[in-house]
């Protein structure tokens, strides 16, 4: 008989995950960006259910080898991921915390009912440029009080 | 091999409706791509781009569901890349080519318009699968029909050769509009059970989109005419050959590739 495994506590895993981050916006986590749906133990096996942000995002398949690898690192050998598309991810996953650092970043924070701000100088003035910016979640604007061209968060 | 509709395994015909969300997104992705370092402006080549990769995710997603449900060990790439041209179920539409910004622009605007129709339709599918894949393709959609839109006014209520050069597209595209509202058997077995929308009924609302954005354009839609049809058969125009050989010649010549 094999020598009992630790399973660690849920919250526990959830702080661990809360240190991997995103690769395309590495000041947010995986659990910040919301997309962490579930965590589980079945039996000895920690059940990881993850969402895609965007149908096509790249950095998916990136995100899900990063989360096991640092499940692994923990000493958590049987992990298994599964992803979910329902209810489809949006921006209002994106915890308190990742609004937060998204503006300390240099990148407006999605908000739904007015325009972002600047990052850089606050101002509520700005133009849109592209709703299409670097990364399928990110948008370009421009500030019309200090003209800095930022990036936005593209309400999801 | 003959392309009749209805013999995909699936008898709910879920194969045949995923097979043809797939195509259209993978094939309009493609083409799209050929944009990216040739947009006319950097915003524009990074929207395209942006766009091309949605589309792209949202192929992976319907030819994944086909695959499965097919149940004969066919994943994504298989269906992308080693099916032959007849296979291919999207609509004429998307595998026009690029032409100038116009035509780019116009293909996209109408299809944008059908598709988020599709989608919004197909989310409340009684396909869960197919609901949930819709449900999270219909958010991107509508960045998509935004930006298209968005074109077709500033293009057509714009220069007199920007105009002109949306008279033309206008002239060359709207006969592959009407094969978007076309329907067949599998269709109406789709639509009796309640998993996709009957084609027909998408119509109405598209044409008073697009309408409405075309005054804003200054643009006409065409006089009724005859309309191209073939694409959901399998019977594509002499575009589509070149645009396979060029998606999947690295595949076929490296099978089982992957970096």
């Amino acid at each position: 008989m094999t020598a009992p495994r630790t399973m660690p506590d849920i919250a526990l895993i959830r702080a661990w995950l809360d240190q991997v981050p995103d690769p395309e916006i590495p000041v947010l986590s995986v659990i910040d960006l919301g997309i962490v749906r579930d965590l589980n133990w079945a039996g000895d096996c920690l059940e990881v259910t993850i969402t895609p942000t965007y149908s096509g995002c790249p950095a998916t398949e990136v995100i899900a080898m990063t989360i096991e690898q640092a499940l692994h690192d923990r000493g958590l050998s049987s992990v298994r991921l599964t992803t979910t598309l329902s209810p489809p991810w949006t921006t209002d996953w994106i915890s308190e915390k990742g609004q937060r650092r998204l503006r300390d970043y240099g990148i407006a924070p999605p908000l739904r009912k007015v325009a972002p701000a600047c990052p850089r100088c606050g101002s509520t003035t700005t133009t849109l440029v592209s709703e299409f910016g670097s990364t399928p979640c990110k948008g370009l604007r421009r500030c019309d009080r200090c003209r800095e061209p930022f990036e936005y968060f593209k309400c999801h | 091999m003959p392309s009749s509709t209805c013999e995909a395994g699936a008898p709910d015909g879920v194969v045949e409706l995923a097979l043809r969300l797939g195509d259209n997104a993978l094939i309009l992705g493609q083409r799209l791509g050929e944009w990216a370092g040739h947009g006319p402006v950097l915003e524009e080549d990074i929207a395209l781009t942006n766009v091309a990769l949605d589309l792209l995710g949202q192929a992976r997603l319907w030819l994944a569901l086909a695959g499965r449900r097919e149940g004969q060990g066919r994943d994504e790439d298989d269906l992308a890349y080693f099916r032959d041209q007849a296979a291919f179920r999207n609509c004429l539409l998307v595998e026009q080519p690029n032409g100038d910004y116009a035509d780019t622009t116009l293909r996209q605007f109408f299809f944008d318009t059908w598709h988020v129709a599709l989608l919004n339709a197909l989310a409340r599918s009684r396909d869960a699968e197919v609901a949930a894949v819709a449900d999270k393709a219909r958010a991107e959609a509508a960045y998509h029909v935004r930006r298209s839109a968005g074109w077709v006014v500033r293009l057509g209520d714009g220069t007199a050769e920007s105009r002109a050069r949306m008279v033309a597209a206008l002239a060359r595209l709207w006969p592959f509009t009407g094969e978007l509202f076309e329907e067949d058997e599998a269709d109406r077995t789709l639509a009796a059970a309640g998993i996709a929308p009957l084609p027909g009924s998408l119509r109405a609302g598209w044409q008073a989109e697009v309408e409405r954005v075309f005054a804003e354009a200054t643009l006409e839609i065409p006089a009724s005419c005859w309309m191209h049809s073939g694409g959901r058969r399998g019977v594509h125009t002499e575009h589509m050959g070149y645009l396979l050989a060029e998606m999947q010649s690295l595949a076929r010549a490296h099978p089982g590739a992957t970096w």
